[in-house]
């Protein structure tokens, strides 16, 4: 397999990783709605199912594209795809 | 004259502007101290912040086709970020989405979801790789990538429905802040919005917009966060609100109960006399129980992701960094801005209840005789600008919960009064919603000018104008498209946040497909992406006549949600289209392989 082959492989895997949490948070937790509000589970005393709305989601995809981001450079790294100053 | 060594400088100069800012709402304060009317500071907030952005709109003029188009590639990736947020959240996040979350609780918050979660897509799926392209516009990627003018076309006619969808609402939004602060009528506030608005990104296109754009976040979440810290600290709910709210909300469960929601209904005749007054409403959803179906939720959620990752004037921000590395991490710093509003905006809805609702708080006006609630200075104020509504139905005397009746907007607009802070923070958060709807529409109408004269005059029709004379063109179709927006707008035909969402359903009904498989899959092809767009489109507005004519919804996909059709008919027209048809040339598969790493040349030339 050609290095570019290769480099495209782990970008893919990395992509489905990605896409699998972005799914579990934006749509997998919320088909459990009515579980969720009655779950003893309370992030900071917030219902779950509240509190997931308000700030949890939203910050768990902040941190997900900067970890993908990092995940994405150390391929192209690995892989010596990653832009010159010059290019 | 600024670039470059302005480039460099930016930490210290929009620091300085920042400092320069809080100066200035300081000063306002003692003015109001000093006696100064509240309609003067009104006026100086809008004012004074609308001058900055025009003489950054001026200072940022350019002659060149790159730093009009791209801002010649070279902002910064915290900066970007910075300014896509400001780009992205509008009047509707602004001034509509905390309102929203205030009468439909957790039902609403889909919308907090499907705003963030599109940005997982954007990052993964499609900024990186249209940053290596080096377009100029998202159409200019489709004509590229698929060949072809009809291609070219067609992404440029869905990108101009629903922009141009959005951008009416951003304009009608700066025209309600204005007409308020300034004291003018709405159907001239509406062009004094449209003139700031040009005066931003006219002379510089993306340049000047780029640089408004974080002068405007600045302002907007200042405007945004300093009264929901305020409110929260002198209610002692809490001094940092986001993490301490979580007795208020319980407290307003137990006040709900005890005020009867649910049981206690208006009949129809009380309705029609709140409808005659104007477009309020009563409190009638639980504030934070679990409230509606998962597939009304998830559905809602699926078409705000889909179309942040469809919509041009997003994308077209990460076409603006110096490399791929910087337009990924971009994205992870938009929505890092962008979560800073809107886990606060919940959060607003939730204080501004509880100072409304609590008989215990001295705001509280729920319990409260009718006379007394209606001799308030504010009351008389919102009620006036038709934002706010009383009514003893049941003759008692006392204001219950389902007599008081209010405007989605003035949740954000009244909320600093309500809980009886100066009125300085209440022209601070006009000055706020003004520079939010004002960065959107900014963007917007960039988008489908740069759209129009880069792919549609430029490449389609004369491909061999000089750049002046490109240039003309860009600046006259961005006047023209600002004043048919503006002129609509003035009709008001519908609601701020009802078109925002139907113009993501457009975007995510005519390219959402087309965009990511552009990358991923390389045997889609001309054809098929002409189909996808085109029949997406078609579907997707067939249906939402079909539902506002009052036919059946199908799969319980209602008019809010119409690009969930539209996009599954845009996905199996493409598929099948491209399958029946030529596979692209091997030209068109070794660039797509090229746009795939980000080292090497971007596919288009620096000036094309």
């Amino acid at each position: 397999m050609s290095k570019q082959a290769q480099h495209w492989e782990k970008t893919r895997m990395l992509l489905f990783v990605t896409l699998a949490i972005w799914f579990v948070f934006s749509i997998g937790i919320f088909l459990f709605g009515a579980e969720m509000e009655a779950s003893s589970f309370k992030p900071l005393g917030y219902p779950l199912s509240y509190y997931m709305t308000c700030q949890g989601s939203l910050g768990i995809f902040v941190i997900l594209i900067f970890w993908f981001a990092n995940r994405q450079e150390k391929i192209d790294d690995e892989f010596g795809f990653t832009e010159r100053e010059d290019d | 004259m600024i670039k470059g060594k302005f480039i460099d400088n930016l930490p210290k100069v929009y620091g300085m502007y920042t400092g320069g800012f809080i100066v200035f709402i300081i000063l306002m304060a003692i003015a109001e101290q000093a006696g100064v009317s509240k309609d003067a500071i009104g006026i100086m907030f809008v004012a004074f912040t609308v001058a900055i952005y025009a003489i950054i709109g001026y200072m940022s003029r350019t002659l060149q086709l790159d730093a009009y188009y791209v801002a010649g590639r070279q902002v910064p990736t915290v900066f970007n970020g910075m300014a896509t947020a400001a780009d992205w959240m509008s009047g509707a996040s602004f001034v509509a989405m905390a309102g929203g979350i205030y009468f439909k609780g957790y039902g609403y918050m889909a919308l907090l979801v499907g705003w963030t979660g599109g940005y997982v897509l954007v990052a993964s799926l499609l900024a990186p790789y249209l940053r290596k392209f080096g377009c100029y516009t998202v159409p200019d990627f489709i004509g590229t990538r698929y060949g072809g003018n009809l291609a070219r076309l067609s992404a440029v006619i869905v990108l101009t429905v629903a922009s141009f969808t959005y951008v009416t609402a951003q304009i009608n939004a700066t025209g309600t802040i204005a007409s308020q602060a300034l004291n003018i009528p709405f159907e001239i506030a509406v062009y004094v919005g449209l003139a700031s608005i040009l005066i931003c990104s006219m002379l510089g296109g993306m340049r000047a917009v780029t640089w408004t754009q974080v002068a405007q976040y600045i302002v907007l979440i200042i405007a945004y966060l300093l009264p929901v810290f305020w409110i929260s600290n002198k209610m002692g709910a809490g001094f940092f609100p986001h993490f301490m709210l979580a007795d208020e909300v319980a407290r307003i469960g137990e006040l709900e109960a005890q005020f009867g929601l649910g049981s206690v209904k208006n009949s129809a005749a009380d309705m029609a006399q709140v409808k005659a007054f104007g477009k309020v409403a009563g409190i009638t959803k639980a504030h934070a129980e679990v409230n509606t179906t998962p597939w009304k939720f998830i559905s809602l959620a699926v078409c705000m992701m889909a179309g942040t990752a469809s919509l041009p004037h997003v994308m077209m921000r990460y076409f603006t960094t110096p490399s791929v590395r910087t337009a990924r991490r971009s994205v992870g710093w938009s929505l890092f801005f962008i979560f800073l509003l809107y886990s606060s905006a919940p959060m607003l809805a939730t204080l501004s209840k509880l100072s409304l609702m609590d008989p215990t708080l001295p705001t509280g006006i729920i319990g409260k005789s009718i006379a007394d609630v209606q001799a308030i200075d504010w009351y008389q104020n919102w009620n006036q600008a038709k934002l706010m509504y009383i009514n003893d139905f049941n003759g008692d005397g006392t204001l219950q919960l389902n007599e008081f009746f209010m405007a989605g907007k003035a949740v954000v607009l009244a909320t600093p009064e309500i809980a009886g802070l100066p009125y300085v923070i209440s022209g601070l958060v006009a000055a706020g919603g003004m520079a939010a709807a004002m960065s959107t529409a900014d963007g917007l109408v960039l988008a489908i000018a740069n759209a129009l004269s880069h792919d549609l005059y430029y490449k389609i029709i004369d491909p061999k104008a000089e750049t002046a004379k490109r240039l003309v063109v860009a600046r006259v179709l961005l006047v023209i498209i600002g004043f048919a927006g503006a002129t609509i707008a003035a009709m008001e035909i519908q609601g701020i946040l009802g078109s925002v969402i139907w113009a993501f359903d457009f975007a995510m009904s005519g390219l959402f497909f087309p965009l990511v498989l552009g990358v991923w899959w390389k045997r889609a092809n001309a054809p098929g992406a002409v189909a996808g767009m085109l029949g997406g489109l078609a579907a997707g507005t067939a249906y939402l006549i079909h539902v506002r004519t009052g036919g059946a919804e199908w799969f319980g996909v209602t008019q809010l949600t119409f690009g969930i059709i539209g996009s599954a008919v845009s996905l199996v027209l493409m598929i099948v289209v491209s399958l029946v048809t030529k596979e692209p040339d091997a030209a068109t598969q070794k660039m797509v392989d090229e746009v795939r790493i980000p080292s090497g040349r971007t596919v288009l030339g620096k000036q094309h």
